[in-house]
């Protein structure tokens, strides 16, 4: 009863005031103004479009045949007869075969990714929805494939099926869905019991339109968010099967690949057994970093 | 204006029909209901045999501290409650219709349509990933049908209705965007979309501060009043429950203890633990004198005790309080009180109020 005395003198509509009209920015719009404002996620995001289009336009940029051997012109330093990257050791352009390899990273990274976001996405909010037995069935199951190690777990998939970039894919896509699913099991668990959700079903919403709008509107963020950081261990989770021969077969050029290769090279020229390194490394953390700053801009709570 | 949808009017006034039997004209009447939690550890009973009515354009005030079942109460109005864990008994009718053996389609049906329902919290009670219009305009095309152009552009028309300020500008703006009164006029604006009769409000204004509280609850009122919208309205604060409250029900351990119009319970309350409620308010008294509150707390609801669930904290206590439940007595008209010390028959105003 703290209110009496409030409550004496009532307040009237009147004593409202009409608040100033404001610009309302759409989400979209907040989006592309806090990234404007953040030149590390800006300057990264160049380096990621500026990748993409190389591993595209590969045929159009590479300035040499990147499968075209020479026996005289193995591991040639910087530059040598306009090789800009010089040559690796059966003497292919290395500049062309690192644009080509970029296609076959990138395809092995992005890939699986998306397929787990689909599989294990779907699977973990329908798992966290339903709760009770469904949830325990599809948990415990990821459970088991979360039980080894990731790069083990490729490792065996890759080696059970043979080698090849399709095989890779699916042992990659096998690796990743187990997280993803475990990510949108719990955000989905932590929506269904936010008042939202009741005050949903008390607007008449079904069980249906409550997954489809609050549940997947809610979930959606965070998942994507995952995905995107998944990229880069994708990128070198695929290097790695390669490294070990258990992707993509010589002579595809594939960063990974030319990793494992140059390897015994490095004490007769080491800056060029250094170049597929160095690729993957600016790849993932441009991703990395990328991923990162677009999670920021777009928590609308910030 | 929300203007009644004609298809839920018309199932509803055909059901009434049928539930008008008995010759009553109610918009609400819930007869007996009883609301058990059953776990594996414990069964609790947060309702124990509620029954009240409600008439059309009515306000009702369910008052009560927590885990009195005041909320609960409301939520079995519109089946929210888990189906899972919950047993519920009695009857509950709205609008003529049966609301415990509504099918789902049934459900979705009155949820939002019939009835619909304001929340404590506005900030999580809001999707806090789509715009507020987003949100209105699916509810509304959700039960009615039509255009989205057509359901935004009556969706501009309820934000004005719960007087927002800008209210075009509004539609397009995040729950956490918009301040707690903002917030809660949204919510209120949601849950009018689709002209409900019955309006449950779960205290709509706890989360608000005071200045804001008082103008959503003049809000809540005038468009009661303009709609007339049967309402109930839960609330543990009896400031609120006097300034918007046509009749008021007062509830302890899942059972309404004393009901009546909302001036007469407060001037002349009958059973002792309305009036421990009334005496533990501040009201002018010397700054060094405690507040008279009422000692004890509340009985577990897995393990009532027998007989009146007050009587372990109730200062007029007797022998006979412990023996059994105590019947509801209606010793005045429009009044009710389950106490054993109000006199059973039609007694006189002036006797009520020597006795007690």
């Amino acid at each position: 009863m703290s209110q009496t005395a409030v409550l004496s003198h009532p307040v009237t509509e009147a004593d409202e005031q009409a608040a100033p009209a404001l610009k309302v920015r759409g989400y979209w719009a907040s989006v592309g103004y806090r990234l404007r404002y953040d030149p590390v996620t800006m300057f990264f995001g160049l380096v990621v479009l500026l990748i993409i289009l190389a591993a595209i336009f590969a045929p159009l940029l590479a300035p040499f045949d990147p499968y075209k051997e020479s026996v005289i012109g193995r591991l040639k330093p910087f530059g040598w007869k306009n090789h800009l990257l010089g040559t690796d050791e059966l003497g292919r352009d290395l500049l062309s075969r690192l644009l080509y390899g970029g296609r076959v990273s990138l395809l092995m990274g992005v890939v699986p990714v998306c397929v787990a976001t689909v599989v294990g996405g779907s699977l973990g909010i329908v798992g966290g929805f339903a709760g009770k037995r469904v949830n325990t069935a599809i948990m415990r199951t990821m459970d088991v494939f979360y039980a080894f190690p990731s790069v083990l777990l490729a490792v065996a998939i890759s080696g059970a099926m043979g080698g090849g970039i399709g095989n890779g894919m699916i042992a990659l896509s096998m690796v990743f869905t187990p997280a993803m699913c475990r990510v949108a099991e719990t955000a989905t668990a932590q929506v269904k019991n936010l008042d939202f959700v009741e005050a949903a079903r008390a607007t008449g919403a079904g069980t249906l339109t409550i997954l489809r709008y609050h549940v997947l509107g809610n979930v959606l963020g965070p998942v994507f968010i995952y995905a995107s950081t998944l990229v880069s261990v994708g990128i070198l989770l695929a290097s790695g099967l390669s490294f070990l021969g258990l992707g993509v077969r010589p002579p595809t050029a594939d960063w990974g690949l030319m990793l494992s290769t140059l390897r015994q090279s490095i004490y007769v020229n080491p800056l060029i057994c250094a170049l597929p390194g160095a690729a993957i490394f600016i790849t993932s953390i441009s991703f990395n970093l990328v991923s990162d700053g677009i999670r920021a801009a777009m928590d609308v709570r910030m | 204006m929300p203007e009644m949808d004609g298809g839920l009017q018309s199932t509803g006034s055909s059901a009434t029909g049928s539930g008008l039997a008995a010759g009553s004209s109610n918009l609400v009447e819930v007869e007996d209901l009883s609301v058990r939690f059953v776990t594996r550890e414990a069964t609790v009973h947060a309702v124990n045999g509620v029954s009240f009515a409600v008439r059309p354009g009515e306000v009702l005030c369910i008052l009560g501290e927590s885990g009195s079942g005041k909320s609960v109460t409301l939520r079995a109005l519109m089946q929210l409650l888990p189906p899972r864990r919950t047993r519920i008994t009695g009857r509950i009718r709205v609008d003529g219709q049966d609301v415990l053996s509504l099918d789902r389609a049934g459900l979705r049906r009155l949820r939002g349509g019939l009835v619909s329902m304001i929340f404590q919290e506005p900030m999580t009670a809001l999707d806090p990933v789509y715009t507020i219009g987003k949100q209105i305009t699916e509810t509304i095309v959700r039960h009615r049908g039509g255009s989205q152009a057509s359901a935004r552009a009556r969706a501009l028309d309820l934000l004005e209705l719960v007087k927002i300020p800008s209210a075009a500008q509004r539609l397009d703006n995040y729950p956490h965007e918009l301040s707690g009164g903002l917030r809660q006029r949204a919510m209120i604006a949601m849950a009018l979309s689709c002209g409900p009769r019955l309006l449950l409000a779960d205290e709509p204004t706890t989360a608000l501060d005071a200045t804001v509280q008082i103008q959503v609850l003049i809000l809540l009122r005038k468009l009661q009043k303009e709609l007339g919208m049967g309402t109930i309205f839960v609330t543990h604060d009896l400031g609120v429950a006097s300034e918007i409250a046509d009749r008021i029900a007062v509830m302890y351990a899942g059972r309404i203890v004393e009901e009546g119009p909302v001036a007469d319970v407060l001037a002349n309350p009958l059973h002792p633990y309305t009036q421990g409620l009334l005496a533990s308010t501040v009201h002018g008294q010397p700054r060094d004198q405690d507040i008279n509150a009422i000692p004890g707390s509340p009985p577990d609801l897995r393990r009532l005790p027998t007989g009146c669930a007050f009587a372990p904290r109730c200062v007029q206590v007797m022998a006979e309080c412990r023996a059994g439940v105590p019947e509801e007595r209606r010793p005045l008209a429009g009044r009710m009180a389950r106490c054993i010390r109000v006199p059973a028959g039609a007694v006189l105003a002036d006797a009520v109020a020597d006795r007690v």
